[in-house]
């Protein structure tokens, strides 16, 4: 085939692109080296719209061993053991095919962590979905959740945490954002620089197919009527075959044969190649004839395309290859040598004993693309002002009904029951809490791990909501007790060639950089999903953010559930009643504009440091953060949980009784105090000039929020547990 | 007391076993399922997990493998053979037990808390166990017992039912049935009762800061039956 200008565009490169690629190689690649380029050089391999703002995340810490740039981050938690994690999108893929979408995001997350050397210890997921109105959604739910259930749960990893929500802008594009935990001795990490002349370089794994052919570049484009045309370039999950591979990649770790591995993810062979021989500056020489292939007669263009799942790429040591296809043939795997390193410093790819592709490496990394796109300031919209009629018809029991069972706060147990959360016997904290908690198999630390976002705060306002989500994840995991360490992102945005769009990701950004710049909780892995868009409509911006945290002793993790009558309850933060844009303005009030919470570092970090030294003295019973709902969502979910009542006290305060109960005001939690405690940890408080209102008095059943309004526990715990599973069995 | 947990390509719950094992006295050993010969063993333990990927029919590749043969003369000859979950439906597709395990009726993958009542304690297994209804976690997508009204008969003629899935007062009712399983079979014996398969996991369960202690109880009476 002929490569024209028109080839090029279709293959989505832009002229000024093909044209760079023409002067550089100095002559017209040819079809195998046109795929590979633009394979390279789309949005979601090269971050040529992000790289720009990325670069000014805080990225570095005391614990950081390896911040963004490898396989996926790693932190120290202390006597030799990291904790290897990330989190990435597979957001197109899922819309177009939920089941193998989602599955095959949940491998390739797994892949990466493994690929480190590091055994995952568990799963995460960020999920969202259209309006549950939308004749899509249930299903698209249901594949997704029986494909990440489907994948992990074979893999014998647990699924210990997870996020979903529901918004009318996710219609046509869900986001499926997956995470995983691994756990690895610091001196065993694994790196995917290459290094040595004439090294062999190694295939192992499943064989390549025609499956996944430019899936990379098909998640760097809008969607448009012919969504559905695009189902061959979704890849298919053989979570049987990752879980053989996982286990003979830790074999063959526990030697010393490899000096390079990378997992083949998005542009399979392209990118781990490439990678590998750029990151060590070398060339890399492959004859494409001995890749182990699935199906006949495929060309170097699909080999080098393909996203067949579960493959890595290895350099080995001289020697080490009879030791490492020992080990590749116990456990069932292809192994195949098909190449060595070289000082050439290009990918060479010969097919048929004809050179088929010579590019210089470095064209197609340092080279690629980097775009200053244009994009625009979003200005804090006006407060609203709420007036007394505003709430005068409303009852606050029934509102409190009606928001516990808000498709965005209702219990999520459909979904997590249908994953296996207790497998490998460490999981201390199950899903439904604020973090998942797992030990550190056979010692007495354990890492807290949760996934946040807040898509209708960032619409609002990009550079608040950025923020926010930073200090939600600070805020969950130290509700379980957790040291917050890092953070991992998922950026989900629509089209970065749309301003508004631009615009948005780069005030989260900038917001989510400031956040985790004060609270010293640095970014040190993450993935870009831009074109999360169908033609004109793009999503709201909705970062994720997964935070990880250390708990010394496991035996001091804290949970929600309220634990015992006549014991006191404090909101530890001021509230000042912020309505605008919380579920109960949006869904009750039928309010859509108005600024996010606004945000406190300094309070922030104070009242999660203060909270945090409480749990340490084993002065707090039971905690949970205030987030969606505010205070009244948060004790109801306490109550549920521990099946106890609580008797509220008359607020202090001059404002409302709604805005008081439902306003999202950063920077809180609710906790469950002993009475003999009070005394001394007001002092604490008060040292510490931190502002605590005593909320009431746990009570047997009942919930009294005034002295006219009473709801039972078992009232609130039906209207949160039925939504979800009455919506999916309708 | 020797015991021995049998590894087959895609199990996941082996380490959980032998870790559960280890814990209340067992010399436990790996066994790969590439292997002819088993150790000299007490107790011989199926995991759970997904041998084979659930290929074919869950369990029915690891149940002609190699190792299947050693493990069958082991039981045949009165050894205890334990089967948790993907085990015992390896135990089902080797003919060891009778019935099969369907998909769960709400097609649905479970993993929670459900409550068992121990049918028959005249066993190793359940021999001077301390409670009569026992808190286990159970994970499977295949846990709907099933077999012929012939079976079901025999079945319960040699008093063959291990455990019922039921509620905290082990009250057995289809309300406590978690996955459709024939008269809340959650776990049975061979005729000899030297054989038991059962979906709950006990080995998730021996700690507080797990999902239970309930766990503990098993295997505790286990190891003090055997000794």
């Amino acid at each position: 085939m002929l490569v024209t200008e028109k080839v090029a565009i279709d293959h989505g490169l832009n002229k000024e692109e093909f044209k760079k690629i023409c002067d550089s190689l100095k002559r017209i690649p040819n079809i195998t080296e046109l795929g590979i380029f633009s394979a390279m050089w789309n949005e979601h391999c090269s971050y040529k719209s992000s790289r720009l703002h990325l670069k000014n995340l805080p990225t570095k810490g005391k614990k950081v061993i390896q911040g963004p740039g490898e396989n996926a981050g790693v932190i120290d938690i202390e006597d030799d053991d990291a904790i290897v994690f990330k989190i990435e999108s597979h957001n197109h893929p899922s819309f177009i095919e939920p089941y193998q979408g989602a599955a095959t995001g949940v491998g390739g997350i797994m892949r990466d962590v493994f690929t480190m050397g590091a055994r995952p210890i568990a799963n995460l997921n960020s999920i969202h979905f259209g309006s549950p109105q939308n004749k899509k959604t249930k299903n698209l739910l249901r594949g997704v959740v029986r494909g990440i259930g489907g994948y992990g749960n074979c893999m014998g990893v647990p699924t210990i945490a997870g996020q979903t929500s529901f918004d009318e802008s996710y219609n046509g594009n869900i986001l499926v954002n997956a995470m995983t935990l691994g756990l690895v001795k610091k001196n065993k990490i694994f790196y995917s620089k290459a290094a040595g002349l004439n090294k062999p370089v190694i295939y192992v794994g499943s064989k390549t197919g025609r499956d996944g052919i430019h899936g990379s570049s098909m998640a760097s484009a809008i969607f448009d009527e012919k969504v559905e045309e695009k189902k061959p370039t979704v890849q298919v999950g053989d979570p049987f075959t990752e879980k053989l591979l996982l286990e003979a990649c830790l074999e063959l770790m526990a030697g010393d044969s490899i000096i390079a591995i990378q997992d083949m993810g998005a542009a399979g062979l392209t990118s781990s190649s490439i990678e590998m021989a750029s990151k060590g500056k070398l060339g890399i020489k492959l004859n494409l004839n001995k890749v182990p292939c699935r199906e006949l007669k495929m060309t170097p263009y699909e080999i080098m395309l393909s996203e067949s799942q579960e493959r890595m790429l290895i350099v080995l040591e001289n020697g080490e290859e009879n030791k490492a296809k020992k080990i590749f043939d116990k456990w069932n795997l292809d192994f195949a040598v098909i190449g060595k390193t070289t000082n050439s410093k290009k990918i060479e790819l010969y097919f048929n004993e004809e050179k088929v592709v010579d590019i210089p490496v470095n064209i197609l990394v340092e080279n690629s693309p980097i775009y200053n796109r244009k994009w625009k300031k979003t200005k804090l919209p006006k407060k609203n002002k709420f007036k007394k009629e505003d709430f005068k018809n409303l009852k606050i029991t029934n509102v409190l009904n009606k928001m516990l069972s808000n498709s965005n706060i209702c219990s999520k147990e459909w979904i997590w029951q249908q994953y296996d959360h207790t497998v490998m016997a460490d999981t201390i904290q199950k899903p439904g809490g604020d973090a998942g908690v797992v030990r550190i198999h056979g010692t007495n630390k354990a890492v807290a791990a949760s996934v946040d976002s807040s898509a209708t705060y960032c619409y609002a306002h990009p550079l608040t909501g950025g923020k926010q989500i930073v200090c939600e994840s600070w805020r969950n995991l130290i509700s379980v007790g957790a040291k917050p360490i890092a953070i991992t992102n998922c950026l989900n945005f629509g089209s970065p060639e749309k301003e508004e769009n631009m615009g948005e990701f780069v005030e989260c950004v900038q917001g989510l950089g400031e956040a985790s710049k004060y609270l010293n909780f640095p970014v040190v892995s993450g993935n870009v999903s831009f074109y999360n868009q169908t033609k004109d409509k793009g999503i709201k911006p909705t970062p994720s953010i997964g935070g990880v945290g250390l708990i010394k002793n496991y035996k001091k993790m804290i949970t929600m559930d309220f634990k015992t009558i006549d014991n006191l309850v404090l909101v530890i933060g001021k509230t000042e009643g912020h309505l605008d844009q919380s579920i109960f303005a949006r869904d009750i009030l039928n309010e859509k504009n108005g600024p996010p919470p606004e945000i406190n570092l300094f309070n922030e970090k104070n009242n999660g440091e203060s909270v945090l030294s409480l749990i340490e003295k084993n002065y707090v019973k039971s905690i949970h953060d205030i987030s969606l709902g505010g205070i009244m969502v948060a004790v109801a979910k306490m109550c549920i949980k521990g099946k106890k009542g609580i008797k509220l006290k008359k607020p202090n305060y001059l404002i409302n009784q709604f805005e008081y109960l439902f306003g999202e005001d950063q920077a809180r939690y609710i906790i469950e105090i002993e009475k003999e405690n009070f005394d001394k940890i007001k002092e604490i408080l008060n040292k510490s000039s931190i502002h605590y209102d005593m909320l009431g008095i746990l009570t047997e059943s009942d919930i009294f929020i005034d002295s006219k309004s009473k709801v039972t526990i078992d009232e609130l715990i039906a209207s949160n547990t039925s939504w979800l599973t009455n919506y999916m069995s309708k | 007391m020797n015991s021995s947990v049998i590894i087959f390509p895609g199990s996941n719950c082996d380490r959980d076993m032998d870790v559960a094992l280890k814990k209340f006295g067992f010399k436990n050993k790996m066994v790969w399922h590439n292997d002819s010969k088993l150790p000299k063993s007490d107790l011989v333990v199926l995991p759970g997990g997904f041998s084979y990927g659930d290929y074919l029919r869950c369990g029915s590749m690891a149940s002609k493998s190699k190792i299947i043969e050693s493990v069958i003369n082991f039981a045949k000859s009165g050894g205890l053979l334990m089967g948790i979950c993907n085990g015992f439906q390896i135990l089902t597709e080797s003919g060891l037990l009778p019935g099969i395990l369907l998909r769960n009726k709400y097609s649905e993958f479970i993993c929670k808390n459900v409550f068992v009542k121990i049918n028959n304690t005249e066993n190793s297994y359940f021999k001077n166990i301390k409670k009569e209804t026992l808190e286990l976690h159970i994970a499977h997508n295949e846990g709907n017992y099933f077999c012929s009204n012939n079976q079901m008969k025999e079945i319960e003629d040699s008093n063959q039912i291990a455990l019922f899935y039921c509620n905290k007062n082990g009250e057995i009712s289809e309300k406590f049935n978690p996955n459709g399983a024939s008269k809340n079979i959650a776990g049975i014996f061979n005729k000899e009762k030297n054989i038991l398969g059962m979906m709950p996991h006990p080995e998730r369960m021996i700690e507080n800061y797990l999902s239970g202690e309930d766990g503990s109880l098993f295997f505790e009476n286990l190891i003090n039956n055997l000794q």
